[in-house]
């Protein structure tokens, strides 16, 4: 189709559309302009803003103990997200290939954790994990243990709790990659005496690129930025770049240096973003 | 069709149970009579009778229900426009400008709230119902965007074409053919930024305002504290209308008039 | 503007212009609170420690001047003061800490007191009747006083604590809390090395950081609202606390217990303060004096477990409250406790130590 004339839309909608631009020039690009600058700027004894800039908040940055939480938060983000490539496959494969009738009970089963309150899900693993948790009452009066194992507040409980917040956004992805292998793909393969293993190893796997690679970008960028579940799960004690980010505005109020690590962290998922984008794989399966 | 190997039937199974589980118990929990651990002490609603009864709820309840009501409808009327202007356009520019109104989904939800928050204070802006709406929104429109245009994308444009020879003006294709062949897309759009909005906790975190605490912050706030049996209860009824609402949300766009679809193999 | 064709949509659409317009009408946000623009009732906001929130109380001064009261809570003194710089200035009440209220009355934020509408300032302890950092009460007037201390379950911890040094105990590795407030955790520390826990010392506060590192790996939790939780259900045995909720916490549990070490600790005294934005000062002073009072202070100690600033309450008090060390200190503790002042420069030094710690 060829670039049609404006005048084949109503004003009405030429208006909002532009109306939706300049709404998001103003607050989405702006406060992120407003990020760059005062992360160039200095905090005043008490906290606030004072304009004398310096680069000192990006020389932070470079410091090794600033350089382990980056480097934590990216292990974390990249293991949550290869967890959850592993597991959520045969979730994903079961609903591709399940009969028509079965499809959407089971879409709509999946679909329905990936909207429902983040926060809300994470804290149910609090009750779970507690000294007087499910886990433990499970294996105390099962006799297994004798003493409570320290399940909440460790880097265990962390990883989990993000596995389980952000595996709807793997498994999505990789429903609609799966669906597009045509069924005849696998039938061949098999007919051409290929094992199930082979089968997945050399045909449904490979041609389900775009879906990990998508899910891996709706899993990894959110994860490395987590917040909610290093907070509640972690205890105050491992900080990741979230909280961190959270503790140097709401709590030790150095904005300047809050601002450079927030913008060191989306330079992070720009990239990653981009990188994705740019091998066009990612593209259709919004 | 041949049937699913076992193992991997199992497996999907399983991981589904894994999603599942967490919630489950959450829900079964809050009718425990026990206030403490999780031994199980008999059935009781009265830890849903508390909550209703306590003002606090209640009142971030109806903030979290004002705010979400109008972030959706701002941002649908916003995202009509966004959406249908963008499939109108093609080309290098187009490319951008969809990439640019799509970067508020890929961008980490701290950064933004730390971001409007520094935004907010800089311009003096006080923080309460309306810094929270507008931080929905931000997140709200693209969204919209994205539900809107990938029926847009299904839409053979011949109809559009046809009712314009037949002398419709612009204001009349869009009215008797565009928005109607939308409106399982505008409903599902609606309902699903409503329930993001319910649901939303980072942005609101940092931009809310005193006394604009929404439900999502009072659970936390609750979680902080200490975990009671109230929160059970709280976090079972905000899982269960987001359940409600999304369910809704997406059989509604199950409906599909065939006739509006371009024939294509991959729809 | 686009015209929904479905009726259902129009009346979707005209509900929440309503609403939105409703909202939007002469910018009244709540966060700027005017009597006589809102149709319901006036507001006052109140942001407090979420350990100080009894609804009753509130009620009551709810329903005896037809107002209604909108709490927030916070858990340090740097989150108040965070959100305060961060623009959440509808607030009309607020609740810092001693050296807080100092810092936040030199920095302007908190506003002037007319004491005459505040009579019970006349009934406080004597100890908090001329605090150093507000001696005359111009902006800041005592509400809770206390302790902080070690809460232990003396089941597991058979010798009573004597010394902070318990909390560097790898016998308890994973079964220790820390409170999550700076100055208190670093104050722990200097306490325990010997300096005053308001040391401007840069050698120090190294120090006390270093072995402060070195705790980190037996500490389970930085918490300043779960311990007492976590004291009951036994994921912890030793807790950096404050004394209000390990009496709340006894009451659960009767072998949960309050010490506080040889080398001393913090006293503190949290005031009630005016914002100097607030739109509703008289009625927050009302608030205040209200809050003061004798019988109302009695019901916030027997609840909350904390020893009031109105020195007409404690001869009032059960015993078992009055007497317990958590909730008021023996006389003989009080000559080795600390009042926390404002570091002034020094506080670059704190922040730096404390991200750094946290960071590790």
């Amino acid at each position: 189709m060829n670039h049609l004339s404006s005048q084949s839309l109503p004003v009405s909608v030429i208006s909002t559309f532009w109306l939706a631009l300049f709404f998001l020039l103003i607050f989405f690009f702006l406060p992120l302009l407003v990020v760059f600058g005062v992360s160039f700027a200095s905090r005043g004894l008490y906290g606030g803003v004072e304009w004398i800039l310096t680069w000192d908040n990006y020389r932070r940055l470079a410091d090794p103990l600033i350089g382990v939480i980056f480097f934590r938060s990216l292990i974390f983000a990249a293991m949550t997200t290869m967890v959850c490539a592993i597991i959520g496959f045969p979730l994903a494969y079961v609903v591709a290939r399940v009969s028509p009738g079965w499809q959407l009970v089971w879409l709509t089963l999946v679909m329905i954790p990936f909207w429902t309150n983040f926060l809300v899900r994470t804290y149910a693993w609090i009750l779970i994990l507690r000294a007087d948790g499910l886990v433990n009452g499970f294996l105390l009066t099962l006799g297994i243990q004798s003493e409570p194992l320290s399940l909440l507040f460790t880097d265990f409980a962390v990883a989990l709790g993000l596995i389980y917040g952000y595996l709807p956004f793997m498994v999505l992805p990789l429903i609609v990659a799966i669906e597009r292998i045509s069924p005849r793909l696998e039938e061949a393969a098999s007919d051409l005496y290929a094992s199930r293993g082979a089968m997945f190893r050399y045909v449904v796997l490979p041609l389900s690129k775009p879906g990990f690679m998508a899910g891996g970008v709706l899993v990894f960028i959110p994860s490395l930025g987590a917040f909610i579940t290093p907070y509640i799960l972690g205890g105050g004690q491992k900080m990741m770049i979230g909280t961190l980010i959270q503790q140097e505005f709401l709590v030790s109020r150095d904005w300047p240096f809050g601002s450079a690590l927030s913008f060191g962290l989306m330079g992070t998922a720009l990239i990653l973003w981009f990188l994705v984008n740019r091998t066009s794989l990612g593209k259709n399966v919004t | 069709m041949r049937s699913l190997p076992k193992p991997i039937l199992l497996a999907g199974f399983m991981v589904l149970l894994f999603l599942y589980l967490p919630v489950i118990i959450l829900i079964g929990f809050s009718f425990n009579a026990s206030t403490m651990g999780v031994a199980w002490k008999g059935f009781s609603v009265q830890w849903y009778e508390n909550l209703l009864a306590d003002p606090s709820i209640v009142e971030a309840t109806l903030n979290s229900l004002i705010i979400a009501l109008i972030s959706t409808a701002l941002s649908l009327l916003l995202g009509l426009g966004a959406a249908i202007g963008l499939e109108k356009r093609r080309g290098l520019r187009a490319s951008c400008m969809n990439t640019l109104i799509l970067l508020p989904l890929v961008i980490p939800e701290i950064l933004m709230g730390v971001a409007l928050l520094m935004l907010f204070v800089m311009l003096q802006v006080p923080l309460g119902f309306g810094s929270i709406i507008i931080g929905h929104m931000v997140f709200n429109l693209p969204l919209t965007v994205v539900i809107l245009r990938a029926r847009l994308r299904k839409f053979n444009p011949a109809w559009e074409d046809a009712a314009r020879d037949l002398g419709a003006t612009s204001w009349n294709v869009l009215t008797s053919i565009t928005l109607p062949m939308l409106r399982p897309a505008i409903v599902g759009a609606a309902l699903l930024s409503f329930t993001v909005s319910l649901d939303d906790f980072v942005v609101t975190f940092f931009v809310a305002g005193p006394g604009s605490t929404t439900l999502p912050l009072k659970v936390f706030s609750m979680i902080k504290t200490g975990i009671t049996p109230e929160v059970n209860a709280l976090s079972a009824i905000l899982v269960v209308v987001s359940m409600a609402f999304v369910g809704l949300s997406w059989l509604f766009q199950q409906e599909v008039p065939s006739s509006f679809l371009k024939n294509d193999s991959s729809s | 503007m686009i015209h929904p064709p479905n009726p259902i949509m129009r009346l979707f659409f005209a509900l929440v212009l309503l609403v939105a317009g409703s909202q939007f009408v002469g910018c009244s946000e709540p966060s700027s609170p005017e009597p006589s623009r809102k149709a319901g009732p006036q507001k006052l906001y109140y942001f407090t420690w979420s350990d100080y929130v009894d609804s009753k109380i509130m009620a009551d001064f709810e329903a005896s001047r037809g107002v209604q009261v909108v709490v927030d809570t916070f858990s340090s003194n740097e989150e108040l003061l965070a959100k305060i710089q961060a623009g959440m200035t509808g607030y009309d009440v607020v609740v810092p800490s001693d050296f807080m209220a100092g810092i936040m009355g030199r920095l302007g934020l908190l506003a002037e007191l007319d004491l005459s509408r505040i009579p019970n300032v006349q009934e406080l302890e004597k100890h908090l009747a001329q605090l150093p950092f507000d001696p005359t009460q111009k902006f800041s007037i005592p509400y809770l006083w206390g302790t902080v201390g070690i809460g232990y379950n003396a089941k597991v911890i058979s010798e009573v604590p004597t010394t902070w040094n318990v909390l560097w105990n790898p016998e308890y590795s994973g079964r220790i809390s820390m409170l999550n407030d700076q100055r208190e955790v670093f104050g722990l520390a200097l306490r325990a090395l010997g300096y005053s826990l308001n040391s401007r010392d840069r050698q120090a506060i190294q120090e006390a950081k270093d072995r402060l590192i070195n705790q980190k790996p037996l500490v389970k939790v930085y918490t300043s609202e779960q311990f007492d939780q976590l004291l009951v259900s036994g994921d912890v045995v030793l807790a950096h606390a404050w004394g209000g909720p390990v009496a709340r916490a006894m009451r659960e549990d009767s072998s949960i217990r309050y010490a506080i070490p040889e080398e001393g600790g913090t006293i503190w005294a949290d005031c009630m303060a005016v914002l100097a934005t607030s739109k509703n000062k008289m009625l927050a002073m009302d608030f205040i004096n209200y809050l003061l009072s004798e019988k109302v202070a009695l019901q916030t100690s027997q609840r909350l477990l904390f020893a009031s600033a109105n020195r007409h309450v404690r001869h009032q008090l059960p015993p078992e409250i009055r007497n317990n060390i958590a909730v008021y200190p023996p006389d003989e503790v009080l000559s080795r406790m600390e009042w926390m002042e404002d570091v002034q420069e020094a506080i670059r030094e704190y922040d730096r130590a404390w991200t750094e710690l946290k960071v590790h």
